[in-house]
């Protein structure tokens, strides 16, 4: 696992139904390109989060494939429709296997 | 309210005629809470009338980012100074957290840093060290680095919004007037003083920066330009070395009384720990 990769997610906390909320997402982790070098000229190898998912009560969302050029903490803000209360699964996967998740409630009034 | 809209554009009227250059009617809103970046100046800084926010100065993309605690980039940092608040270290087998139950109780340090304890000029970077050293048993942090960075804006962030009010009488005196004759000094290759840029020319254009007042209420600040939270000491250095001069060392006494007397200079600018500049 690398190190310090920690998410982070905004989403309100209520909203009509059917309402379009904007949904902001940040994960820090240091989005090693695999084109560096280090001082004695050795590549240092490649290490990004590479997928990015949300999915709400089970349904897919966004999917999202994260390429090497993608700078360091990758940021994601999109809106999604809200028909019911429920829960958005938010889920980045590690080059090293690795698998980052977080999620959030929200309730429809 | 109408009244509210009316009194400000007044002033707008009078001020431009003096050549003030951002709009006059931005107001920094976090979460909420309004912060002063307007505020008169203190009778101490002879040469202002006003003292003004660095977050004035930049364009509003880069004060958008400020606007927001989730937009606001430095908070990636913070939230790795929580993690480090009750990470144990050292002999003592302590962390933060043993001691200071609540980060929240630390509401206000910011705004009286630094100051003369036992005849010492003390910051906040030697504060957090001192208790790492002597309580922690631990190793010190680097005065720059990002372990240190995070945990002052931390810190700092429990007093946003709050005046800045250093004491600059009594102990504070010598120290105080060490910082003015610093600030006033001209240095380097290209002959400059802290007031040649921040003073005379706030507002102005050098090349393609936009001069600000060289405020610190906003320290530490995220920079875009090397995306990282900065230290006030850190920021000392860039500019020493943009004159061409050889600056004074990180956390030496030079830079701690510029930092006094910085800091006095931005007296009723409220604390915007952690900012965003560029």
């Amino acid at each position: 696992m690398a190190k310090g990769v920690k998410p982070r997610v905004k989403v309100p906390k209520t909203a009509a139904a059917g309402e379009t909320i904007t949904i902001k997402t940040l994960i820090s982790h240091k989005m090693e390109s695999g084109q560096r070098k280090d001082g004695d000229g050795n590549i240092i190898p490649r290490s990004i989060i590479n997928r990015f998912t949300a999915d709400f009560n089970g349904q897919n969302v966004i999917d999202v494939t994260l390429e090497p050029a993608i700078s360091t903490n990758p940021y994601f803000q999109f809106e999604a429709v809200v028909p019911e209360s429920g829960e958005f699964k938010f889920t980045w996967y590690d080059d090293d296997g690795s698998v980052y998740e977080t999620s959030k409630k929200v309730a429809v009034e | 309210m109408k009244m509210k809209h009316v009194l400000p554009s007044l002033v707008v009227l009078a001020l431009s005629a003096g050549g003030a250059t951002a709009d006059e009617e931005t107001t920094l809103s976090i979460e909420g809470e309004t912060l002063t970046i307007r505020a008169d100046a203190p009778a101490h800084a002879e040469e202002l009338d006003e003292v003004i926010s660095g977050w004035v100065f930049r364009s509003s993309e880069t004060q958008a980012l400020q606007l927001d605690d989730f937009d606001n980039p430095a908070f990636v940092f913070v939230d790795q100074a929580i993690d480090e608040w009750d990470k144990v270290d050292g002999t003592e087998g302590k962390a933060c957290s043993s001691c200071h139950e609540n980060v929240e109780d630390f509401a206000g340090l910011r705004t009286q840093l630094p100051r003369v304890d036992g005849g010492q000029l003390v910051t906040m970077e030697e504060l957090v060290n001192e208790c790492r050293t002597d309580r922690m048993g631990a190793e010190p942090w680097k005065w720059t680095k990002g372990k240190m960075t995070g945990m002052t804006a931390l810190i700092g962030l429990q007093s946003r919004g709050m005046p800045m009010n250093v004491a600059i009488d009594g102990d504070a005196t010598p120290f105080w007037e060490d910082g003015k004759d610093l600030y006033y000094t001209r240095v380097g290759q290209l002959d400059m003083a802290c007031a040649n840029c921040h003073e005379d020319n706030y507002g102005n254009m050098i090349r393609a920066d936009h001069l600000s007042q060289g405020q610190i209420n906003g320290f530490p600040t995220y920079r875009l330009k090397n995306a990282k939270l900065n230290s006030t000491h850190a920021r000392f250095k860039g500019c020493m070395k943009n004159i061409r001069a050889t600056p004074y060392k990180v956390g030496g006494p030079e830079f701690k009384a510029l930092e006094l007397y910085l800091a006095s200079r931005g007296q009723g600018l409220s604390v915007e720990t952690p900012s965003v500049r560029n």
